[in-house]
C-alpha cells in the first residue's frame, strides 16, 4: 500500500482537543508555584502524549509511555517531591537581573524558529506505517531493536544498571551512631526506671476506654474493682483536666464503679438477643 | 489536518520545557523541564516515522525513553543527596563553587 496518507476525522478531533489542553499543561509546569502541582500537569501532558502515540500508529510507544513516564519516572519526581517537603514553593525573587525577560525572549524566538522551519520546509508526502505494521507494531518494533540496533540495545541495558547502581551510592548514607534495636531501647528504659526517671512503671501503660465500650482517650480504664485507672488516659488530658469520670460517661459505667458488679442487664426490652443467661453468673463468680 | 500539527505541537511542548529549565529555581522542576524537552523530541520522532513510513523513529524514541529514565535516576538520587547536605533544593542558593 502506498500514496498518501489519509488521517482520519476521529485522529484530527484527537489531536484538536488534546493539543491545547498539553499546551495549557505544559504552561502549567512553567508557570504553577507549588511544585506538585507542576508535577499533576506534567503528568497530564505525558498521559496525552501516550495518547497521541497512539493515535500516530504506535502503540507499542503509548504502552510504554505509560508505564515508563507516569508509571515510574512521574512516581519518582513525586516521590522526592515528598522527601524534599512539599509545600517548598519556589521564590519569585529574580537573583539575575531581567533574566526574566531574556527567558521570555529566547522563549518566543525558540518557537517561532522551530514553528517557521517546520511550517515552511517541504517534506514529502505522509507514508503512514500500515505496511510496516502489517504484522503488529510491538513485532516490527522488536524486530528493529533486536536486529539492526541489537548492539545500541545491549549499551542501554548495561547503562540502565550503572544508572540504578549510581544512584544507590548517591543516596547512600553511611551511619554514624549504633542501630537502636529493640534490646538497647529495652536497656535504656530499664536504665531511666532503676534511676527513677522516666516512666514510673515498667509494663506498658494501659489503654483508656471502659471495657471497649468507650474508646475515646479521656474516658479511663477500669482496674478489677471498677475504679478508673489514672495512667491510662493520656497525660496531656489530665493535666487539661479533660479526664472523664465514671458518672459523665454513662449509667452502666457509673454502676460498675459504684459498687459490687451485679447484673443491671436484664431490664426488659434493654437486654440484647441470644445467650444472656450465662451474664449473672459471671457477675456472681466475681 | 496533517503530520505537521504534530511537529508545531512538538515544537511548542520543547520551547516551554526550556523555558522552563531557564526561569524556574527548583531543581526538581527544572528537571521536569528536562523531561518535557525529551518528550516533546520523542513526539517529533514517532511523527516523523510515520511521515516516512519506517519504525526507526519509534525505535529512537525508545531509546531516548530508557536513556531520560536512567538521566531521572541519577539525577533525582543527585538532588537528594544535595539536600541532605544543604537542606535546599534552590539552584540559587548552590555557590560553591563560585570563588
Amino acid at each position: 500500500m502506498s500514496g498518501a496518507l489519509e488521517i482520519s476525522t476521529g485522529e484530527a478531533v484527537l489531536f484538536w482537543v488534546l493539543a491545547p489542553l498539553m499546551v495549557i499543561a505544559a504552561l502549567g509546569l512553567l508557570f504553577a508555584r507549588k511544585a506538585v502541582h507542576a508535577a499533576i500537569s506534567v503528568v497530564f501532558v505525558m498521559v496525552a502524549l501516550a495518547f497521541l502515540y497512539t493515535a500516530l500508529e504506535a502503540p507499542f510507544l503509548g504502552v510504554a509511555q505509560v508505564v515508563v513516564y507516569t508509571g515510574a519516572v512521574m512516581t519518582l519526581f513525586v516521590f522526592v517531591l515528598m522527601l524534599v517537603g512539599v509545600d517548598a514553593s519556589d521564590s519569585v525573587v529574580e537573583t539575575l537581573q531581567g533574566q526574566r525577560w531574556i527567558a521570555v525572549l529566547f522563549g518566543v524566538g525558540l518557537a517561532s524558529v522551530l514553528i517557521g522551519v517546520i511550517a515552511t520546509a517541504t517534506l514529502p508526502d505522509a507514508q503512514g506505517l500500515a505496511e510496516v505494521n502489517t504484522d503488529g507494531n510491538p513485532v516490527g518494533v522488536a524486530r528493529l531493536i533486536f536486529g539492526q540496533f541489537v548492539f545500541a540495545f545491549e549499551l542501554v541495558g548495561a547503562l540502565l544498571i550503572t544508572a540504578a547502581l549510581g544512584a544507590i551510592t548517591l543516596t547512600h548514607r553511611e551511619r554514624l551512631g549504633r542501630k537502636r534495636d529493640q534490646r538497647a531501647t529495652l536497656d535504656l528504659r530499664m536504665r531511666a526506671y532503676g534511676a527513677g526517671e522516666g516512666s514510673k512503671v515498667l509494663t506498658p501503660l494501659p489503654a483508656p476506654g471502659v471495657y471497649a465500650t468507650h474508646n475515646a482517650a479521656d474516658a479511663p480504664a477500669l482496674d478489677a474493682q471498677g475504679r478508673p485507672i489514672e495512667e491510662s488516659v493520656p497525660r496531656v488530658i489530665r493535666i487539661r483536666g479533660q479526664e472523664l469520670t465514671p458518672e459523665q460517661i454513662d449509667s452502666r459505667v457509673a454502676d460498675i464503679a459504684a459498687g459490687p458488679f451485679v447484673a443491671t442487664i436484664d431490664v426488659p426490652g434493654n437486654e440484647p438477643p441470644g445467650p444472656a443467661a450465662p451474664e449473672p453468673e459471671q457477675g456472681e463468680q466475681r | 489536518m496533517t503530520l505537521v500539527n504534530y511537529l508545531v505541537l512538538s515544537g511548542l511542548l520543547f520551547t516551554i520545557g526550556a523555558a522552563t529549565v531557564l526561569v524556574r529555581r527548583n531543581a526538581i522542576i527544572m528537571f521536569m523541564g528536562v523531561e518535557l524537552m525529551l518528550n516533546a523530541s520523542n513526539l517529533a520522532f514517532v511523527a516523523f516515522g510515520r511521515l516516512h513510513g519506517t519504525l526507526t523513529g519509534e525505535v529512537v524514541a525508545f531509546f531516548v525513553m530508557v536513556v531520560a529514565a536512567a538521566e531521572v535516576v541519577v539525577g533525582l538520587a543527585i538532588i537528594v543527596s544535595i539536600y541532605r547536605a544543604r537542606r535546599s533544593v534552590s539552584v540559587d542558593e548552590l555557590s560553591l563553587l563560585k570563588n
